[in-house]
This record gives structure tokens, C-alpha cells and sequence, in this order.
């Protein structure tokens, strides 16, 4: 783990990066590597994010100077632009079951080529995909995301990169911790190694790569 | 009573004791306001807690804790927090006794319409795939019809949320469950006949030799 600048975080991303961003609405969501990615006029990017969150929060403040151009999410009904853009095919948007999401991303991050799901048989979420039936049951195969980079948002961040989160601030963040090439983390705070009891650290620090130092 | 009353009040009479709940945006979210007195069941919110409390007093909101639409909530006594995979895997799991979501529309077979209306509004279906899917029991709350057109129809002309069925439909004017796959009215609203169910319905309902009305 190596502690850097927002602008030196953001300085790796190259333009078409694919990006997981965690977050649910813009909760939990690394807004000051949202922030920097808007400063550093980053293009093109793939997005992967449970939502596009709203104008100006979070996620949301990449459809504004349309940065995205490719969307992987759950849901985008509260951000108009994003809607927009989708209508007009600016952006190409998947949308896709959210435990189905999440568990695509689970599935990135633990070596898994995907899981089997009956969510979304016999629905639109089917076209395309491969059905396995299991013990008479119809399953849909739904393969492993991963990505580029990892943004995350924790609530507490030792020194060595111990991660635990505040509420429903968690959501996505473990998660997609697992399943980048490269992950980078803000924290609420960032606390002296020992201040998280080994039983309440939620993601180990050897995932984390650079955590964003305090500025 | 208004429309949404109606409705809350009498979903919210299919809770039992202990039972682990997830409330939908809109009208579901109104059922906890009607649960009946020293009822004590468990709800959660699908971005990552079990055991939400009322929205917060002014002014004491914690940025970090929200519902599934980025509203402020609070936490009671005992609650716990998630990820959304051990999230999902509660609703995906059966481990979620019942949900109650919004439609657009339900047919004769019960089958829910709830997550888009081709090129016009295409928000995603977020949570309810998953939800329908795996949880125990499925309620529809949502007004029986949307500027003078039954929800009610005989076949889903929106895409499908779910190949399974739901368990029961409340509207502002009947209670409906699919014994066999077929609509059956079980209740009317307060003040409301059979004979105007059935007028603005737009799929075939069974109808019993006594249908009660809703006791709210």
C-alpha cells in the first residue's frame, strides 16, 4: 500500500479506463477521486456502478461533461442526464439485476468465471445468456466483471490498509476491493495501525494498492 | 381514506411477527407507518441493513446511513449492516419472508411488470428481479388503476420482472391472490362493489360466493 495525492491517483487512469466505483445513490462513493476525475477531464471511461447516483453526487458528476462512455448498473432512474444520454445512445448502458451485479463482481474478485442465478429467467436479462438447469431448477449463467481500477470509499484506513466502513456506506465497496487490478481507497478517517481490531477489519490490506493520503 | 391509506393499511396486515420485510419505494414504503400495535417484525433495505427506523428528527440525519433511495433513516436497537453480495444473498437466499414492491402492471396469472416502459422510462430494475425472485412471499401494492386504466391486465404488455408469480396484489380497491395461477378477488375496499372491480379490471377475476370488505 502506498499513500498518494487525489491528483496522482487519478493521474493513473488513463482515458477508457474501465472503473469500479462503489457506492449506493452516492453513498459511500470516493467523491474526491469523483471530484479530480471531473478536474482531470478523464474520457471515455467504462463505468461500473450500482447506479448513476444524482446530478452532482457521486458517480452522477461524471454524466454531467459526459466522461462515460460505457455503463455497466443496477439502476439510473434519478439522474436525468444519465437517462438522457441513454435515450440518445451517447452512452451504451447494461442494466442488470443488482444481485446479479454484485455477485458478477464477487465473482471477478474471487476467481470464479461467474455464478448461476435464476434471477431474470424468463425475463429480457435472459437474452443472450447461456441456461444451465441444476437439480430442476433453470439457472442463468452470468459471467465475472472485473475491472482497471477499484475506486473505494471506507470509513476507517490504518496504515497498512486495513479497511472497515461505516453503515450503509459498505455496500459495493468490499466487494469491488476485490476484483480490480488496481484499487484505490479515500477513508473518512485514516487512523494509526491497531485503532481497527483485526475481528472488525473488513477488507485486509494487502488488496489495497494507494489509499489517498490526508491533505 | 385516501388511496395510499388503503393500501398501507392493509399490507400491512399481512405481516407476522418476526417476519424479515423489504418495503419498495413509493407506496410500499408507507406500510410501516400502519403496522398494528406491539407488532415487531425486522426491515431491510437492500444498499446493506436489517432493523430500519424512522426518518431521523431535523437536523439529525447521519450522512452514511440511508435508504435504498439515498433517503435519510435511522438504525434501531439491534440492527446490522451489510455488502450488498450477503445483502442480496438474504433476498436471493429466501431469507427475506416478504417483500412488498410497486407495479406498473400484474396479469390474470400474476405475473409483475414493475421495472420499465420501453423508450420512455428506463430507470432499471435495481433490487426487484432479485426480489421477486427469492423472497418467501411477494405483495404488489400499487392503485388499482393509472388515469382511468386497470393495472390489472389479462397479459403484461411491459417487460416482466419475474417469470414467478407474486402472492398478492392490495389496490386502493380489492385484495387479489392467484390460487392455480388465476386472479381471485378476496376483498374489496371500503365502500367499493364487486360489480365496480370488475368494471374497471381489464383481466378476469374469479370471484367467490363472498368477498368480505377490507377491514381497515
Amino acid at each position: 500500500m502506498k499513500a498518494v495525492s487525489t491528483e496522482q491517483a487519478v493521474a493513473m487512469i488513463p482515458n477508457g479506463a474501465t472503473i469500479m466505483v462503489g457506492g449506493f445513490m452516492g453513498i459511500g462513493t470516493p467523491e474526491r477521486l469523483l471530484d479530480e476525475l471531473v478536474r482531470q477531464q478523464k474520457s471515455g471511461l467504462f463505468l461500473i456502478s450500482n447506479d448513476a447516483a444524482t446530478p452532482g453526487k457521486g458517480v452522477g458528476k461524471l454524466f454531467e461533461g459526459a466522461q462515460v462512455s460505457r455503463m455497466i448498473g443496477t439502476h439510473i432512474g434519478l439522474n436525468p442526464k444519465a437517462q438522457q444520454q441513454m435515450l440518445n445512445k451517447q452512452i451504451s448502458v447494461d442494466l442488470i439485476p443488482q444481485g446479479t451485479f454484485v455477485e458478477r463482481i464477487r465473482a471477478g474478485g474471487c476467481g470464479l468465471g461467474g455464478v448461476l442465478t435464476p434471477t431474470g429467467v424468463g425475463t429480457l436479462v435472459e437474452e443472450g445468456k447461456r441456461k444451465i438447469d441444476v437439480n430442476g431448477r433453470t439457472y442463468l449463467l452470468e459471467t465475472a466483471l472485473r475491472a482497471d481500477f477499484a475506486l473505494v470509499h471506507a470509513f476507517l484506513a490504518d496504515y497498512a490498509g486495513n479497511l472497515s466502513y461505516a453503515l450503509t456506506a459498505r455496500n459495493f465497496n468490499p466487494v469491488m476491493a476485490m476484483a480490480a487490478d488496481t484499487v484505490i481507497v479515500t477513508a473518512e478517517h485514516v487512523v494509526p495501525i491497531g485503532v481497527i481490531a483485526p475481528d472488525h477489519v473488513v477488507t485486509p490490506g494487502p488488496l489495497v494498492d494507494y489509499l489517498i493520503a490526508n491533505e | 381514506m385516501d388511496p395510499q391509506t388503503i393500501i398501507g393499511r392493509r399490507v400491512a396486515q399481512e405481516l407476522r411477527p418476526g417476519n424479515l420485510v423489504n418495503l419498495g419505494i413509493g407506496i410500499p414504503t408507507l406500510v410501516a407507518n400502519y403496522l398494528p400495535e406491539g407488532l415487531k417484525v425486522f426491515f431491510q433495505s437492500e444498499n446493506g441493513l436489517i432493523g430500519t427506523g424512522p426518518i431521523p428528527e431535523q437536523g439529525l440525519a447521519h450522512p452514511l446511513l440511508t435508504d435504498a433511495a439515498g433517503k435519510p433513516i435511522s438504525a434501531l436497537p439491534g440492527a446490522a449492516v451489510f455488502d450488498s453480495a450477503m445483502s442480496f444473498g438474504l433476498i436471493r437466499g429466501g431469507h427475506v419472508d416478504i417483500t412488498v414492491l410497486g407495479g406498473l402492471q400484474v396479469d390474470a396469472g400474476g405475473r409483475l411488470a414493475n421495472w420499465m416502459v420501453p423508450r420512455k422510462m428506463v430507470p432499471g430494475m435495481g433490487g426487484a428481479m432479485d426480489l421477486v425472485c427469492g423472497a418467501k412471499r411477494v405483495i404488489v401494492a400499487m392503485q388499482h388503476a393509472a388515469r382511468g386504466t386497470s393495472k390489472i391486465v389479462a397479459k403484461c404488455t411491459l417487460p416482466l420482472t419475474s417469470e414467478r408469480p407474486v402472492d398478492l396484489v392490495v389496490t386502493d380497491m380489492a385484495v387479489i391472490a392467484f390460487p392455480g395461477g388465476k386472479a381471485m378477488l378476496l376483498e374489496t375496499a371500503p365502500g367499493v362493489t364487486v360489480a365496480e372491480v370488475l368494471a374497471v379490471t381489464l383481466a378476469e377475476l374469479t370471484i367467490p360466493d363472498k368477498v368480505p370488505e377490507m377491514k381497515l
